[in-house]
């Protein structure tokens, strides 16, 4: 790892000159220039070089150096979400690339700090990964790799249930304090004078009252009292786990609501990037004997492959979308209601709107509302978007049509809660035996059932009494998945 | 300096070889390169571990962007796609790579953890053999790299306007030129010979040879590696043996009884006429289905074998390929002690892996 040099850090200056002209509002960003093989090092431990021992991060680091070796891919940049922001530089890059990876970085770094989905992650994670390292190292010490590495696998395999949707790591209230929980059990009357009292308190209302407080008692007592997303944070207060377990399904947790953003806005994330690399490349900083490699790199990184998503395409095409739309004035119920497509296409009612409405954009929305508001049927139409199935009998991907809704309602499926499952916990005190019962919200489409239930072994681990998940099976209907001292089991649920 | 990647790296392929964590060696998966050698497809493994987790059974469709009608092909299936939001790793795609000997010989040593060869023999020297692999600014004309050199005149002309598209005219200053650039590699002197035998007898089966040449075409690539010349000699034999060529090796069907003797016999006379085991480094790997003459016969193979053959060579192999149950020749080699004696069997094409780490796992 070496700081760059003169040269660059002049070329840092003035691209952050362009950008902050161009609006971008960023965090202080700090380049590190790496070679290849620190590249990948780094990288396999998604940017933080500090980061505890674990052997997935490994796997990763060889996938990502054989494929390396093989020249199948190369990581140009990277650039961790921290105040003040980190980025590498690939070593070998030429001039122009590492301008244009610089001008990408402002974009990132900007989305970063404005965009609502991060303000709740930690800017100083790099030193927090550093802590995490050292707490994991400590408990290894004490209790020997194989248990530590054994509890973090379970720890990991559940690492998707959390509550990604919301804004914070915690979005339950504090507990109530005991005094008003007392209160709670008597029936409260509206305040009347003695003679009025009947009429303003009658029967009825009172029996209602009554009935009302039991229920809440009733719920109360529940546990959780509403079905739990945060799978992990209800383990953390309630599942009977040493000090040390507990300390490590910590960290893994607060890692997982660390990257979610990330994972939340990855076309909106690069594609802004990518929507500044260009103002600032082409408009500003870019020399004529650059244009042929700069236009080189760039169709690379929004080059189209067959059968996947180029977010940063995508994304770009997007904003670039929006910002049109929003200077012609081309949205609304006006230009909803319109039908002739002449009359559409030449819509404009010069309102200028389309750089603040993007900035806005940028600041408020995830992937699956960008998504939702703001890709049309004319742009499914125009970007060529179509939907594919797998063919069981050649045993290949095929185009299977190019209607715009199942088009926008696969991709919001695909964003929403990651394309993961969502599982809650919605009693922790199952048939009073203190089992822990979850529920798969069946949308459609069944579980990787085998997978299930090694996933529910490992919760079994973590929560130390049986396990049960309820999900819907195709064919069979609503199934209960279980697991404890007997090893799995699975019946149908009436 | 070791990385401390290397420790999460090490610890990764321990487990995949089913050294630690047993537990976990259901969720590997091998999504892989394809590797190209000439007309011969390898795959190269990427084992990935994936640690279970509620997700979504069956792939799934998705959303692509592109031309194409309904029902036109996206290419096959491949494992690890079609999870996740649209396009995680972009630039990551699997396509085909040309391997080079050397790139294979390596993945090959990876895989089976085969150490490397010690070459014997006075010539023992490394030498240098020169590549072109890199481009640089300066040159002899002799090398000038045109592609490159086309390219880099056409930009600066695009760039200061010169260029004009109704008379492309590409005229390169000195600047632009470019021109090949080589780099030394280190080259084993050693020499190498390689003597296959293999029994033709009637009960050996096309599936059988078919196994034996897969075998010999990784003997082969790992040897190569470790050696600058390996001169390869094929012994067929059934009741008597004959020297012949490659293709003939490989497809001749003959019939009758098997006396292995006849080809041991052979190798040694051809070492002995060609080889001198001072000047050479000598491989001899025999391939049968474990059928012979008698016991008569496997004594005199053992004669032949340790006072003539062993002494002589790196390594003699044995391999038996799906042997028919009752008496077999590699219970007759089990009883010579000798380091440079390797028998395997190879009864599946899993198992050639397990026969070559027994065979070249000793690094002779």
């Amino acid at each position: 790892m070496a700081p760059i040099s003169p040269e660059l850090l002049d070329l840092q200056a003035s691209l952050e000159g362009y950008a902050r002209d161009f609006g971008l509002d960023f965090f202080e960003v700090r380049y590190e220039m790496l070679d290849y093989r620190m590249m990948n090092q780094v990288a396999a431990y998604d940017g933080f070089p500090t980061r505890y021992r674990h052997w997935r991060f490994g796997m990763e680091h060889e996938r990502l150096s054989k494929s390396y070796a093989y020249g199948l891919h190369r990581i140009y940049e990277m650039v961790i979400n921290n105040d003040p922001c980190y980025a590498y530089l690939l070593a070998s890059n030429n001039l122009v690339d590492q301008k244009l990876v610089m001008a990408h970085v402002c974009g990132h770094s900007d989305f970063f700090k404005n965009n609502l989905w991060f303000a709740h992650t930690n800017r100083r994670m790099l030193d927090e990964m550093a802590n995490h390292a050292a707490r994991l190292r400590r408990h290894v010490e004490r209790y020997g790799q194989d248990r530590v590495e054994e509890f973090i696998d379970a720890c990991l395999s559940v690492d998707n249930l959390i509550d990604i949707h919301a804004a914070g790591v915690r979005r339950r209230p504090l507990p109530a304090p005991e005094a008003e929980s007392e209160s709670r059990r008597t029936v409260r009357k509206m305040p009347a004078k003695d003679y009025m009292d009947s009429y303003i308190n009658p029967p009825a209302f009172l029996a209602e009252q009554k009935r009302q407080l039991e229920e809440a008692e009733k719920q109360h007592r529940r546990l959780p009292e509403e079905p739990e997303r945060d799978v992990l944070l209800f383990l953390l207060e309630r599942a009977p786990l040493e000090n040390w377990q507990r300390d490590v399904l910590d960290i893994v947790r607060e890692e997982a609501y660390y990257f979610g953003p990330q994972r939340q806005t990855k076309i909106m994330n690069e594609g802004w990037a990518s929507f500044g690399h260009t103002h600032i490349m082409t408009e500003r900083a870019l020399k004529p004997e650059e244009l042929i490699d700069y236009a080189d790199h760039h169709s690379g990184t929004v080059a189209i492959h067959p059968g996947r998503l180029n977010p940063y395409k995508l994304g770009l095409e997007l904003y670039r979308d929006i910002e049109g739309r929003w200077n012609r004035g081309a949205f609304g119920p006006e230009y909803e209601a319109c039908e002739n497509l002449e009359a559409r296409r030449q819509w404009d009612r010069k309102l200028g709107l389309g750089r603040q409405k993007i900035f806005e954009v940028r600041r408020i929305y995830n992937d699956v509302g960008f998504i939702d508001e703001f890709l049309t049927e004319d742009f499914a139409r125009e970007h060529r978007l179509f939907a594919f199935d797998y063919n069981e009998v050649t045993g290949e991907y095929e185009i299977a049509g190019r209607e715009f809704d199942e088009i926008k309602r696969r991709l919001l499926f695909q964003l929403t809660n990651f394309g993961q499952p969502i599982v809650d916990v919605v009693d922790g005190n199952y048939e009073n035996r203190g089992e822990l019962y979850l529920v798969h919200r069946h949308e459609g489409v069944d579980l990787d059932l085998p997978f299930a239930e090694d996933t529910l072994r490992n919760l079994y681990t973590l929560w130390g009494r049986p396990v049960h998940l309820e999900t819907v099976v195709e064919d069979e209907g609503k199934v209960l998945f279980s697991h404890g001292p007997d090893g799995g089991a699975r019946r149908p649920v009436s | 300096m070791t990385l401390p990647i290397e420790q999460d790296a090490s610890r990764f392929r321990q487990i995949v070889r089913g050294k630690i964590k047993q537990n976990l060696r259901k969720y590997i998966s091998n999504s892989e390169l394809i590797g190209r050698r000439g007309k011969d497809l390898v795959s190269i493994p990427i084992p990935e571990i994936e640690l279970p987790h509620f997700r979504f059974g069956e792939p799934r469709g998705g959303v692509g962007q592109g031309e194409g009608e309904v029902g036109s092909s996206l290419g096959p299936a491949r494992p690890g796609d079609g999870s996740g939001p649209a396009g995680d790793q972009p630039g990551f795609h699997i396509l085909e790579v040309e391997l080079t000997l050397e790139e294979l010989a390596e993945l090959l040593g990876e895989e089976l953890e085969l150490p490397r060869i010690k070459p014997k023999g006075k010539r023992n020297v490394q030498g240098e053999v020169v590549r072109y692999t890199g481009v640089r600014h300066v040159g002899p004309e002799s090398l000038r790299y045109f592609k490159r050199t086309y390219r880099e005149a056409l930009k600066r002309q695009l760039a200061s306007g010169t260029y004009d598209p109704d008379r492309p005219a590409i005229v390169p200053i000195r600047d632009d030129k470019r021109y090949r650039s080589w780099k030394a590699y280190p080259r084993p002197e050693s020499n190498a010979v390689i003597l296959y035998m293999m029994d033709v007898s009637g009960s050996m089966t096309q599936r059988k040879k078919e196994l034996v040449r897969l075998t010999a075409f990784w003997i082969d690539t790992w040897l190569r590696a470790h050696y600058k010349n390996i001169a390869t000699r094929y012994i067929v034999h059934d009741a008597t043996a004959h020297e012949v060529d490659a293709t003939t090796f490989y497809h001749l069907r003959e019939s009758g009884g098997t006396r292995i003797s006849s080809a041991y016999d052979l190798c040694h006379q051809i070492i002995q006429k060609d080889y001198p085991a001072d000047e050479w480094n000598l491989y001899a790997f025999h391939f049968s289905d474990g059928e012979n003459y008698g016991g008569e016969d496997d004594r005199r193979c053992l004669n032949l074998l340790q006072k003539n053959i062993l002494p002589q060579v790196n390594l003699f192999c044995y391999g038996q390929v799906r042997s028919a149950p009752g008496h077999q020749f590699m219970d007759t080699l089990g009883r010579l002690n000798d380091e440079k004696l390797a028998t395997a069997e190879i009864n599946d094409d899993d198992e050639i892996y397990v026969a070559i780490k027994a065979f070249l796992g000793k690094g002779l």
